[in-house]
């Protein structure tokens, strides 16, 4: 019998041979005959009405097929589109641009090089005249500000609140502490490696569009464009969506950008494939962004003991609502905000607005807000332990959620489904020595050199989600797998999500071998095709291993359990006399009378039972009964140059408990990218507008993703504590450490600067904010 | 536009095309020979996604017009191993260096002309070495593994046939 290395084996992976040799297939590697290419024309401006695009003759460009514009699409009713939120976004603008470097208008062309010169000498040619602009939410909820959307009665978008107000105020007037703290998470963007793009093509003999797209939903996504379409006469089993390989993901590949759309009508209109993809400036520039979460917390203690949070948000959306949470959460799971705490109380409340920036909201690995409510949570917590003058450590270790309270219901109405946060701190306080680095801490602080130490002790939430409370768009976020077993014992497996890197070839496969004993080499996995794949919601939120892979176990015991009928008829015992090992049946007393999975493989094709339907293969689509809640304490220890402000992570121990791991070395990898995503937040990234709404951050020269230089060499960790509600007890990853890492390297910079006086620092932690810091305190060199 | 006949030899066979002045390299790769191992990933020449090797030093593709490679021997990520996978591929692999593979090709290049100037490079080097070339999943740690381990694969192999002679 073959080995079939499942769960907790670091098996290679199956997707990189193709990767290695370069024969990968990515968006902008395929290539359809007779195919068009499409470019944007951009404003210049963050607010303006258009008073003049040229026609397409005026242009005097070779190669240039046709100009798109709003009006064009508007006579097919295609110039907005639908967001997951319940508002609307341009797909090209009929009179009026919202944001610097919205779309403006296309071009269709015969070559990329002349696409190009066609939206060049278009942007020369376009007009506008100049409106105000708006960019601080703040100032954009005053009465009498700019008003961003003309179908709109103001700025703002809505109010969200969870939790329990009365209470949370009266544990807070009842405190013996109390420390409140304004801190702003800055626009961010994924900038996964590949931008995106699509390639549309329209067959108008049969009606049928195939669409290829960057796409961690390609399910979803099939079904809106059938939705937005469907009075153009496009129904859905005419659309197949493709999403090839993709190069990363990380939550920017969720949404529906206006490129897609306006290839998809230009090759209606064309009858030729066209191919869109986006510049890097353009993708930084308009495709979704994260974050931009103005928070305000309060946080409580008596007697030692933390009782109350408080949570107001202004969150600027941009100039529409177009955030990818599921439909019924506007502010996402930010309400996951009270954290690995035992509180009695908590209240959370969030204020959308309009501003001239550009839509999005959420997208930068991260489950829906987790990261702000993280961030939020342990910031406070850590000041709150110095005011209540106490170490960090010690004052989380005894409020933590006692390990034995799980099933654990939050202050905020989540229920926990296990976790053990004083073990992950334990181990990580000994990993990095923790005591020992305190005490050269306190020796360095006499020789006046600045070294800190930050903790963050994160409670994460994903796996959407139950039926009864999550959809999308009234779609629910189950997962599917689907499972066929070939004569010959080999298999392909089909699922309704999508990888963007994170493996799934690989770590599906092992679960099915887990499940059934074949082995992963032998078990083809395919994502990303709606004609052949199960219907899905996609990935992101962490939520592949919860949902699908959870799926390919329950897809697996069912055919399992028809393979046992098969292997009782093959030894002609009864079913009930059958034990399982893996990969095999065999009946109980005689290990030697058995058959492999191979063998039923093949009888199920050639001698199965008089009364059974052929063949050996199943289906499900996972409804989960809870989220999962991975956890993690991490500690970062940063020393700060006082001539240039400049701050190095010195080490940052990373525990993480994900439950049962799958492939060991893929969720060491998520995690090492997991933490390069926390840190690029927390030092390098931001994108910023000045007053005007002209953006800062709009291209890889300003907006700084990290190098292998500034990239510490991170140290893992690990404690596993199943899920209880999850087939193989797995919780998943990806995110988990973009949503611990930020607070634990903040709090460590303000650890190392706190006898200055200083007590908060706003991210990115740059280095001219950092000598700002220490010239305002006293402690810049000058050398 | 003008028009050049141009030849470039690429991964050792010699390519002969009439391409417009303007034509970037990266094009010529992946567009005139459908090479498209060779990937994109901005337009600052910041990223190096589209590193290729220019005579034997790695250059950013996107940057370089064809018209000036004329003459020169490019490798590209397809050209790296006759059959096989390369020690760099092999090390990629068993270190787990790639997750979504759109670096991978031009990191690896990178790194090939990186071990051949420096055969045993430390940590440091290999992270000073590879700054140029962004990776977004895998937080370098395992790039900088798989270097290492590469370098000491073809240490050994040149050992080996240095035995052998």
């Amino acid at each position: 019998m073959p080995e079939c290395r499942g769960l907790g084996h670091s098996v290679l992976r199956k997707e990189d041979p193709r990767f290695l040799r370069g024969q990968g297939r990515y968006i902008d590697d395929i290539t359809l005959p007779g195919m068009l290419y499409l470019d944007i024309a951009r404003s210049p401006y963050a607010h303006a009405k258009i008073t003049r695009i040229p026609e397409v003759d005026e242009l005097g460009v070779p190669g240039v097929a046709a100009i798109i514009t709003g009006k064009v699409l508007d006579q097919y009713k295609l110039a907005w589109m639908p967001t997951l939120m319940s508002d609307q976004q341009m797909v090209l603008p009929i009179d009026t641009v919202k944001y610097q470097q919205q779309e403006v208008a296309a071009v269709v062309a015969t070559s990329r090089y002349a696409a190009a010169d066609g939206v060049a000498a278009l942007e020369g040619l376009i007009e506008y005249d100049p409106l105000p602009v708006v960019v601080d939410p703040h100032k954009a909820l005053e009465p009498g500000a700019t008003k961003v959307r003309d179908d709109k009665e103001s700025n703002h978008i809505f109010h969200w609140e969870h939790g329990d107000l009365e209470a949370t105020e009266k544990a807070l007037a009842d405190a013996d502490v109390v420390v409140e703290q304004a801190m702003h998470l800055p626009r961010i963007h994924v900038a996964s490696i590949e931008t995106c793009g699509c390639l549309a093509s329209w067959n108008p003999v049969e009606g049928h569009l195939t669409l290829y797209l960057t796409t961690q939903a390609p399910h979803a996504i099939r079904t809106v464009v059938a939705l937005v379409t469907a009075h153009l006469g496009l129904a859905e089993h005419k659309i197949r969506v493709i999403s090839p390989d993709i190069g990363g993901g990380f939550g920017g590949k969720v949404p529906v950008y206006p490129g897609y759309v306006i290839a998809t009508a230009a090759s209606v209109v064309t009858g030729k494939p066209v191919k869109w993809i986006e510049d890097r400036s353009e993708n930084l520039a308009a495709d979704s962004f994260a974050r931009d979460y103005h928070m305000t917390a309060k946080l409580g203690a008596k007697d030692g003991k933390v009782t109350a949070l408080k949570l107001d948000t202004v969150a600027d959306h941009g100039y529409s609502d177009a955030a990818a949470n599921p439909s019924k959460f506007p502010a996402g799971l930010f309400h996951v905000a009270s954290g690995s705490y035992d509180l009695e109380a908590a209240h959370v409340a969030v204020d959308g607005v309009y501003t001239n920036k550009p839509p999005g909201g959420i997208a930068y690995r991260c489950s829906f807000r987790v990261t702000e409510a993280v961030h939020a949570i342990e910031r406070m917590v850590d000041l709150l332990a110095r005011e209540s003058g106490e170490d960090p450590a010690d004052f989380r270790l005894r409020n933590f959620i006692p390990k034995e309270s799980f099933p654990y219901t939050s202050a905020l109405g989540w229920e926990y489904d296990s976790g053990d946060y004083e073990a992950a701190l334990v181990k990580a306080m000994d990993m990095i020595g923790y005591h020992e680095l305190r005490a050269e801490q306190a020796e360095k602080r006499e020789r006046g050199e600045l070294m800190g130490l930050g903790i963050s002790s994160f409670t994460e939430i994903v796996g959407a989600g139950p039926s009864k409370s999550f959809d999308i768009l009234g779609i629910k976020m189950f997962d599917s797998a689907e499972i066929r077993i070939h004569p010959t014992g080999k298999a392909i497996a089909r699922f309704g999500t999508k990888s963007q890197g994170q493996g799934h070839e690989t770590t599906y496969a092992q679960i099915i071998a887990e499940e059934l004993g074949i082995p992963p080499e032998d078990i083809a996995v395919e994502e990303g095709d709606t004609d052949t794949a199960p219907y899905g919601l996609g990935t992101y939120a962490s939520r592949s291993t919860p949902t699908a892979g959870a799926a390919a176990s329950i897809a697996s015991r069912k055919i399992r359990a028809k393979a046992k009928k098969i292997a009782a008829h093959l030894l002609e015992a009864d079913e009930a006399d059958l034990e399982w090992e893996q990969g095999r049946f065999f009946v109980k007393g005689s290990p030697d009378r058995g058959k492999t999975i191979q063998d039923i493989a093949f009888a199920a094709y050639t001698n199965h039972p008089q009364g059974m339907e052929a063949g050996l293969e199943a289906i499900s689509y996972y409804d989960p009964p809870n989220l999962t809640f991975p956890f993690g304490s991490y500690i970062c220890c940063v020393d700060i140059d006082r001539g240039t402000g400049e701050v190095s992570i010195r080490r940052f121990v990373a525990v993480d408990d994900c439950g049962v791991r799958i492939n060991p070395m893929i969720v060491d990898g998520q995690i090492h990218g997991g933490l390069t995503m926390g840190m690029a937040p927390a030092l390098m990234e931001e994108i910023s507008y000045d007053a005007d709404g002209n953006i800062h951050g709009g291209n890889f020269t300003e907006y700084l993703v990290p190098t292998a230089m500034e990239t510490p060499k991170w140290e893992l960790g690990e404690t596993v504590t199943p899920s209880p509600h999850h087939p193989i007890g797995a919780k998943g990853v990806g995110e988990s450490a973009t949503v611990g890492a930020p607070a634990a390297i903040v709090n460590a910079v303000v650890d190392a600067l706190w006898h200055l006086g200083v007590r908060h620092v706003e991210i990115p932690i740059t280095p001219q904010r950092v000598w700002g810091l220490l010239d305002k305190h006293g402690a810049a060199l000058y050398r | 536009m003008s028009a050049h006949r141009v030849t470039i030899t690429v991964n050792g066979e010699p390519m002969e095309r009439e391409i417009e002045s303007r034509l970037l390299l990266v094009h010529f790769l992946r567009e005139e020979l459908g090479l498209t191992g060779t990937h994109i990933g901005c337009d600052t020449t910041s990223c190096g996604a589209c590193t290729v090797l220019l005579d034997g030093r790695p250059a950013k593709s996107c940057t370089v017009f064809a018209v000036a490679a004329d003459g020169a021997e490019v490798t590209t990520v397809e050209g790296l191993a006759n059959g096989g996978l390369h020690p760099i591929q092999q090390a990629f692999m068993e270190c787990h260096g790639l997750q979504c593979g759109f670096c991978t090709p031009g990191m690896m290049l990178t790194s090939k002309a990186l071990i051949e100037e420096n055969p045993d490079p430390s940590e440091a080097d290999v992270r000073w070495g590879i700054s140029g070339n962004l990776c977004r999943c895998t937080g370098y740690v395992n790039i900088v593994k798989a270097v290492q381990q590469a370098a000491a694969t073809i240490r050994s192999e040149a050992g080996e046939e240095a035995d052998h002679a």
